[in-house]
């Protein structure tokens, strides 16, 4: 019963939602009952999305297989989370999480957008409206997730065991919340075009929405990667996968949006190009949702064979992205540019920052859909993998990262490089010391490794610089420097910590790429391995031990760090009873900033596995420099003056008069 | 990840992860054991998706590693065991595509990208550049010195 009331819901979510976008688009300039509308049907959407949510969510905890899709990704005996994860853990589940995701964000604008010019937020709830009305229909009428089987069956086919685990309960959410959060962006976008007003305002308002997205974009990337990294038994934690690659180009065009709608609220300046970003960034986001949800990556073949969804959201890609790159192009003309500035300047560095962000994408983009345009335009087929991507868009970043130290330090308008760079000369000195104590320390080794190394330090300590050098460190009695400090605003610490974490993380990925050591090998009870002075025992090995839902031969270790220092260590490897497929459970030992990850094998004769262990220096960095990157970007949420719905600021009369 | 998404996403190719070099198949000599390890690290599997034969527990990939080192010991370069694999199972084979006519636009397609960029942003300095001020004329200049004037009493 309460599967149809979702199933309803989902309906009656979709009809107001049509109503919706018809209304916003056709009276936007009223602004007074059509905006109490829009803003009333945008919550009920969220209302009645979260409903028929939570109708799947019933079904699944219930073990209730009557329901098609529990049936097929559910199983009685899953532990509680996994039951309840098991209700994305697949397509049509996903694609309501997506649209849950999206009609709260539409109701969080609709609640936080009351300062809104009444005009603006029309047109945005109705371009939100518009997206929930194709995405819904999109469920309905090719993903129903509440279609029922009669007879029930008595036990479901339970859940691919890669995805029973943790990650499964948060990387889709937050990957979708950045995702789907850049559809506001979108919104606003389309808004500012309709509507004719593009100002500093508008980059003021978007601004948050845009943080927000990243934040979680960057969270949901990094949390995605350590899943891989941990679950996949060998610790690779990113393989420019085309999956991967549909949700980091969504992250690049967001970075460089966060960026140039900074000039575009400071400076009123790069506003064709900030429209533009906005409906970029989106349209990646679509564009991955189409190359995930279509089967296209698989094969263009085997999409072709069973085309109606791929084409379904193809054309629902190809008609808000045509229709917005239609709209940008009759009204970006009539767009004044705002705001001079010299080449030298802080909106100069934000330019360049851009322009390799962009090219980037650029790169990352063709090296994705080139081997399918190849195969359907040519029946070649080719593969376009790792060594492709570390070449073009690795080599992209090198200039990128020299430059990031220097944006914060130049002055808007017209800068100084002179003596931005005699002002960055410590943090240069102090990288390249740190480099080489950190290359000579880890035994050298030739590689780009030290190259990697002097960049990831060169961004740390440059964004300390900017804190040091504006709260005058050392040039000023101390107590002094501190209330300068204090009295920073938020952002300027948020800018800090974004990039001493981008360096954070760039230290992480040459560190572990560059001396990343290994050891595979057979084991029996009582045996002792060694690895960079890491002894690990094998103390007890159990077969076939029964879990919940699958057996596992279960090995307990004993590690003896170099201090001395013992661990004891667990590492599993299963198979599932449902499908007989077998995954490892990897124990990763963390030691410091490094990991030692170790791998139970394959039996190779009695009593005997295969044994893999891994030391991965540093490892950890790049995912705790993912961590200070977003904690960055709450930071400026919190930061007053840009929170959301936060009062427009007084303008003073010189103000007005100077603009 | 690939393997979690692809998972995601139902379009699994194979059964099972883990990075899946035996013991056994490990040369005794360093130098080519590296160099293979090099070599595989560039060859596809080709009933996975997207993955090294390094990283794949696949039959073929365990063939696959199996030939790289045969040939290795054989005394190939590796250009040449690279060439043999591909002549067997086609281009598809390798990770990294070698630049040719049909893959002209990929590789040149960044490089292309970034001059575009870097021009699309030299003429929009070159256009945005504040035009000099005019002289001001003389009724400005009276107007000026009117000021001025005031502002001194």
């Amino acid at each position: 019963m309460s599967i149809e009331l979702g199933h309803f819901a989902q309906i009656l979510a979709f009809a107001i939602a049509c109503v919706s976008t018809v209304m916003g688009y056709a009276y936007w300039r009223n602004e007074g009952r059509v905006t109490t509308f829009l803003r009333q049907a945008a919550i009920l959407q969220f209302l009645l999305i979260a409903a028929s949510f939570a109708a799947l969510i019933q079904a699944f905890v219930t073990s209730d297989f009557s329901l098609l899709l529990a049936y097929n990704n559910s199983h009685s005996l899953q532990p509680l989370l996994y039951k309840v994860t098991s209700v994305w853990g697949n397509h049509e589940g996903s694609i309501v999480l997506w649209i849950l995701i999206l009609v709260a964000f539409g109701a969080a604008v609709a609640m936080f957008g009351r300062k809104l010019p009444k005009d603006l937020l029309n047109l945005v709830l109705a371009t939100q409206s518009l997206l929930v009305a194709a995405f819904t229909g999109f469920a309905l009428f090719t993903s129903n997730a509440f279609a029922r089987l009669d007879p029930a069956p008595f036990e479901g086919k339970d859940l691919n065991p890669i995805l029973q685990d943790f990650g499964l309960a948060v990387h889709p959410p937050l990957l979708y919340t950045g995702y789907v959060g850049f559809s506001i962006c979108f919104s606003f976008a389309i808004a500012a075009l309709i509507s004719g007003r593009i100002d500093a305002a508008w980059a003021r308002w978007v601004r948050p929405w845009t943080m927000l997205s990243w934040t979680f974009l960057t969270l949901g990337i990094a949390m995605g990667s350590y899943w891989a990294y941990y679950e996949l038994g060998w610790g690779g934690w990113w393989f420019w996968d085309p999956v991967e690659n549909a949700s980091f180009m969504p992250w690049l065009a967001g970075t460089a949006l966060l960026h140039s709608a900074l000039v575009m609220e400071k400076r009123n300046a790069l506003k064709v190009w900030t429209i533009f970003l906005s409906i970029i960034t989106f349209s990646f986001s679509l564009l991955g949702t189409f190359l995930v949800r279509s089967g296209v990556l698989t094969s263009v073949h085997s999409f072709a064979s069973d085309p109606t969804r791929g084409l379904v959201i193809l054309a629902i890609l190809a008609a808000f992205i045509g229709g917005a790159f239609t709209l940008f192009a009759m009204r970006a003309s009539s767009l004044r540019q705002g705001g001079l500035f010299a080449p030298i300047s802080k909106e100069g560095a934000l330019v360049l920052n851009n322009l390799f962000l962009a090219t980037g994408l650029g790169a990352v983009l063709v090296g994705t859909l080139y081997p399918l345009v190849l195969d359907a335009l040519t029946g070649r087929t080719i593969s376009v993998g790792a060594p492709f991507f570390d070449l073009t868009f690795g080599t992209l970043m090198v200039p990128l990262l020299i430059l990031v130290p220097f944006g914060p330090f130049l002055a808007w308008k017209r800068g100084d490089l002179v003596a931005v760079t005699q002002r960055l000369a410590g943090a240069a000195v102090l990288a390249l010391v740190a480099a080489i104590a950190l290359f000579t320390a880890t035994g050298a080794h030739v590689s780009l490794a030290p190259l990697g190394l002097l960049l990831g330090f060169w961004v740390m300590f440059g964004a300390i610089a900017e804190l040091v050098d504006r709260s005058k460190l050392g040039r000023i009695p101390l107590g002094e420097s501190w209330r300068r400090l204090k009295g920073l605003p938020r952002t300027a610490f948020s800018t800090a910590l974004g990039h001493f974490g981008l360096g954070v993380t760039v230290i992480g990925i040459v560190v572990t790429t560059a001396w990343q050591s290994e050891l595979i090998t057979t084991v029996g009870t009582g045996e002792t391995v060694t690895l960079n002075g890491y002894q690990v025992q094998l103390v007890k090995l159990d077969e076939d031990v029964p879990g919940p839902n699958y057996t596992a031969d279960h090995g307990e270790f004993v590690i003896t760090a170099p201090n001395g220092g013992k661990r004891d260590a667990v590492a599993e490897r299963r198979t599932y009873i449902a499908s007989g497929q077998p995954t490892t459970e990897a124990s990763i030992q963390t030691y410091g900033f490094s990991q030692l990850y170790l791998q139970l094998g394959e039996d190779e004769a009695a009593g005997r596995h295969v044994l893999r262990v891994w030391f991965k220096p540093y490892v950890t960095l790049i995912w705790l420099g993912a961590l200070l990157m977003s904690g960055a970007g709450f930071l400026s949420l919190s930061d007053r003056r840009l929170r959301v719905g936060a009062p427009k600021p007084r303008r003073t009369p010189a103000l007005e008069a100077a603009q | 990840m690939r393997r979690l998404l692809a998972a995601l996403a139902i379009v699994f190719a194979m059964g099972s992860a883990a990075m899946a070099l035996n013991p056994s198949e490990i040369l005794s000599d360093p130098v080519l054991e590296a160099r293979a390890r090099d070599i595989s690290a560039g060859l596809r599997c080709l009933v996975c998706q997207n993955q090294s034969i390094e990283d794949s527990d696949a039959d073929l990939a365990h063939d696959l590693r199996v030939i790289v080192r045969e040939r290795l010991v054989a005394g190939d370069t590796d250009e040449q065991v690279r060439d043999y694999v591909v002549a067997r199972y086609g281009e598809f084979v390798l990770l990294q595509p070698v630049l040719g006519l049909h893959t002209l636009v990929l590789w040149i397609a960044a490089p292309l990208l970034l001059i575009a960029g870097i021009i699309a942003v030299v003429v929009g300095i070159r256009r945005r550049r504040a035009p000099m001020p005019a002289a001001l004329t003389a009724e400005e200049q009276a107007a000026l010195d009117r000021l001025e004037e005031r502002q001194e009493h």
